[in-house]
C-alpha cells in the first residue's frame, strides 16, 4: 500500500506551468489587438483564429477518436445558413444566434452520425462526404435564402451588431478570438477528463480499451456531435465576418475540409499543438504563395503527402520526439511523491 | 411513358456508376485501401483520351487502347513508389496521402486544362439510338457503357475466382503475412491490383468523357457515385455493385423527373435509406 501512496499521476510540468503563463500573456495582447492592429491585420488574425478552431476540431476528432472526416463542411456551411436563416426569418441578433446554432449543430449531427458510424474507416471518411454534399444541394433548394446562387445579410441586420463599421469588425474580432480559446479549452480540458482518458485509450488499443469497460461507440458517439455543434458555432462566424453565404462557398470542400487536413498534418496530428502550429504555418504560405493560385494548392497537397510519408507526427511531433516538452499536457506520467 | 424511360436511362447510367465502382471495390477487396483520389484518376483518363484523341486524330474508343495501359502503369508505379508505404494497421496515412493526391490531380489538370469543360467526341456513336417501340429510344452509347460495364464485371470476377493472379489476390486479401511465407511478394501483387483499377478506371474515364462534358473539378462527384454503388450493392460483391450502380442511375433519374434540382439529391437519399434499413448493403459478400 506505502509504495502505491508513494507516488502520484502529474499531467502539468515546469514547462507546461512556464507555458501558461506566456499564453496568458500573449492572450492579453491579441485581446487588446483592436487598439494596435490595423484593419486588415485584424480581419487576418480573425480568419486565423476561426481556422485555429477548425483544425482544433478535425483534430480532436480525426487525431483522437479516430473518426477521419472529410466532411466537415457539412457543419460549416450548416452553421452558416443558420445564422442567415436565424437572423433574417426570426430576427435573433446574430451573436446571439451563435450559442443557438452551436445547439442546433450538435441535434443536426445525431442523426447523422446513428447513419454514418454504420461505415468504418475510410468508408466513413467518403459517408461524411455524401453528408455534406446532401446538405449542399439541400441548401441550394431554400429560395428564401437565395438557392443555388446565395444572399447576402441585410443591412439593417448587419447594424444590428454595431452601429459603426469598427465596431463590428472589433465585434467579430473578439468573438472569432473567443471562440478559438473556447475550441482549445473545451478539448484540452475533455482530453484531461476521465472520458479523456477513454478517448486515448481507445486510440492506442481499441480491443484493450474495450475490455476495461470502455463504451467506444457511446465516447466516438460524444466526441463527433460536440465537434459538429463547435464547428457549427464556428462556421457561424465564418459567415458573420463574409456577410455573404453561398452553397458553393458554405459546403466548399477545399476551404474548411482540405486545407484543415493539410494544417492538421503539417502541424502535428492527435496533439493539441499541433493544429496550432500548422496554421500559423499555413497562413505564412499563403500570405507568401498566395499569387501562385492552383499552384500553391498543388504544392500544399504534395507537403502534405511528404509529411505524411517521411514525417506522420508533424512539426509538433519532431519537436516534442526530440525534446518531450508538451505546452498543454494531457499525457499522465508517474513521479514520486515530494513532500 | 416519361417515367418508364426515366428508369430505362437510370438503368443504363447504372453501368457507368458500376465502372466507376469496380476499381474502388477491387483495391479495397484486396488491400483494405480507399483511394480518395478514385474520382480525380477517373477525370485525369478523360483528360488523356482527350490528349491522345486530339494529337493523334484516332477514334475516342480506340484512344482505350493507349489511355488503358498508360493508366495501368501508372497504378503499378504509384503503388510500389508510394500507396504501399502507407498501408498498415492505421488507416490515416492511406487516406490522408490519396486525399493530397486529390488535390494535386485537380490542381495539376487546373493549370493544364484550365476549368473550361472539355467534351470527347465520338462521331455519330453519340447520337445513334436503338427504337425499342412505344417511343422508347435507348442510346447506343449509353448501351455499350452498361455492356462494358457487365463484360469488365465478368472479367474481375473471372480473374478473381478462375486464375492465379486472383489466388494471390485473395490470398493477400485473407492474410499478408501467410501469403509472404508462401513466396507471395505482397507489393507486387498489390502494385498490380493497383494497375488492374487503374485499367478499370481508364474505362470508365473515356465513356464519362465521350458521354457528358467534363473539367478538373468533377472527380470528387465520381468517387462519391462509386462510393454509392459500392455500399448500396455490399461490399465485395462485384454483381451487387452493378445493382447498386443501377439503383444510383434509377433514383437520380426519377428524382429529376420530379423536379431537375432533386437529381443528385435523390441518389443520395436512396443510399442513405439503403444505409438506414441494409448497412451492409443489399447483396452482402457472406464470408464477409
Amino acid at each position: 500500500m506505502s509504495a502505491a501512496t508513494d507516488h502520484i499521476i502529474v499531467q502539468s510540468s515546469r514547462t507546461s506551468r512556464a507555458a501558461s503563463i506566456v499564453a496568458l500573456l500573449l492572450l492579453a495582447t491579441l485581446l487588446a489587438a483592436p487598439w494596435w492592429a490595423g484593419r486588415a491585420d485584424l480581419r487576418l488574425f480573425g480568419e486565423i483564429y476561426l481556422y485555429v478552431a477548425l483544425a482544433c476540431l478535425w483534430n480532436f476528432l480525426a487525431g483522437y477518436a479516430g473518426l477521419v472526416s472529410v466532411g466537415q463542411q457539412a457543419f460549416v456551411g450548416f452553421g452558416g445558413y443558420c445564422l442567415f436563416a436565424l437572423a433574417i426569418f426570426l430576427g435573433v441578433h446574430p451573436m446571439a444566434a451563435v450559442p443557438l446554432i452551436f445547439i442546433l449543430g450538435t441535434l443536426i449531427s445525431i442523426p447523422v452520425a446513428v447513419l454514418i458510424f454504420r461505415l468504418r474507416g475510410a468508408y466513413f471518411a467518403i459517408g461524411t462526404w455524401v453528408i455534406a454534399e446532401v446538405f449542399r444541394l439541400s441548401a441550394a433548394q431554400i429560395s428564401a435564402l437565395g438557392g443555388g446562387s446565395g444572399t447576402s445579410l441585410p443591412v439593417d441586420i448587419v447594424r444590428a451588431i454595431a452601429s459603426s463599421r469598427s465596431g463590428r469588425e472589433h465585434a467579430a474580432y473578439w468573438a472569432a478570438l473567443a471562440v478559438a480559446i473556447l475550441v482549445i479549452a473545451s478539448v484540452y480540458l475533455f482530453l484531461r477528463s476521465r472520458q479523456g482518458l477513454a478517448l486515448q485509450a481507445i486510440r492506442d488499443n481499441e480491443t484493450a480499451a474495450q475490455a476495461m469497460g470502455i463504451d467506444i461507440w457511446r465516447t466516438k458517439f460524444f466526441v463527433y456531435i460536440v465537434t459538429a455543434g463547435l464547428t457549427s458555432a464556428v462556421g457561424a462566424l465564418i459567415f458573420l465576418q463574409k456577410l455573404r453565404i453561398s452553397p458553393d462557398a458554405a459546403f466548399s470542400v477545399n476551404d474548411w475540409t482540405a486545407f484543415v487536413i493539410f494544417i492538421v498534418v503539417i502541424g502535428g496530428i492527435g496533439t493539441i499543438e499541433g493544429p496550432i502550429i500548422g496554421t500559423i504555418v499555413f497562413f505564412l504560405l499563403r500570405e507568401t504563395l498566395a499569387d501562385l493560385g492552383s499552384v500553391y494548392l498543388l504544392i500544399l497537397g504534395f507537403v502534405a503527402i511528404v509529411v505524411m510519408l517521411r514525417a506522420p507526427s508533424g512539426l509538433w511531433g519532431f519537436v516534442k520526439s526530440r525534446t518531450g516538452i508538451e505546452l498543454f499536457p494531457t499525457t499522465r506520467r508517474v513521479e514520486p511523491r515530494r513532500n | 411513358m416519361d417515367w418508364v424511360n426515366a428508369v430505362l436511362q437510370g438503368v443504363l447510367l447504372g453501368g457507368l456508376y458500376a465502372l466507376f465502382a469496380a476499381g474502388l471495390s477491387l483495391i479495397f477487396g484486396v488491400m483494405r485501401l480507399v483511394n480518395i483520389a478514385h474520382g480525380d484518376f477517373i477525370v485525369l483518363a478523360a483528360f488523356l483520351g482527350l490528349v491522345v484523341t486530339t494529337t493523334l486524330g484516332l477514334h475516342s474508343l480506340v484512344a482505350l487502347l493507349i489511355v488503358v495501359p498508360f493508366m495501368a502503369l501508372l497504378g503499378y508505379l504509384l503503388q510500389r513508389c508510394v500507396l504501399n508505404q502507407t498501408l498498415g494497421k492505421d488507416i490515416l496515412p492511406p487516406l490522408l496521402v490519396t486525399f493530397g493526391l486529390s488535390v494535386i490531380i485537380q490542381n495539376g489538370l487546373l493549370e493544364v486544362f484550365t476549368a473550361n469543360p472539355q467534351k470527347l467526341s465520338a462521331g455519330a456513336l453519340e447520337t445513334a439510338s436503338i427504337p425499342l417501340g412505344a417511343g422508347l429510344n435507348a442510346g447506343v452509347l449509353p448501351v455499350l457503357t452498361f455492356a462494358a460495364a457487365v463484360v469488365i464485371i465478368a472479367l474481375l470476377q473471372w480473374i478473381f475466382y478462375r486464375t492465379a493472379l486472383g489466388r494471390a489476390f485473395r490470398a493477400v486479401s485473407d492474410n499478408q503475412d501467410i501469403a509472404q511465407l508462401m513466396g507471395l511478394n505482397k507489393s507486387h501483387i498489390f502494385g498490380l491490383a493497383m494497375a488492374l483499377s487503374m485499367a478499370v478506371i481508364a474505362i470508365a474515364g473515356i465513356f464519362l468523357a465521350v458521354r457528358t462534358s467534363f473539367d478538373p473539378s468533377v472527380g470528387p462527384a465520381r468517387l462519391i457515385f462509386g462510393f454509392e454503388a459500392v455500399i448500396i450493392g455490399g461490399l465485395g460483391n462485384l454483381w451487387g455493385t452493378l445493382i447498386g450502380g443501377i439503383i444510383l442511375g434509377v433514383s437520380q433519374n426519377i428524382g429529376a423527373q420530379i423536379n431537375p434540382g432533386w437529381q443528385l439529391l435523390a441518389g443520395h437519399i436512396a443510399f442513405l435509406v439503403v444505409l438506414a434499413v441494409r448497412p451492409r448493403g443489399l447483396f452482402p459478400r457472406v464470408d464477409g
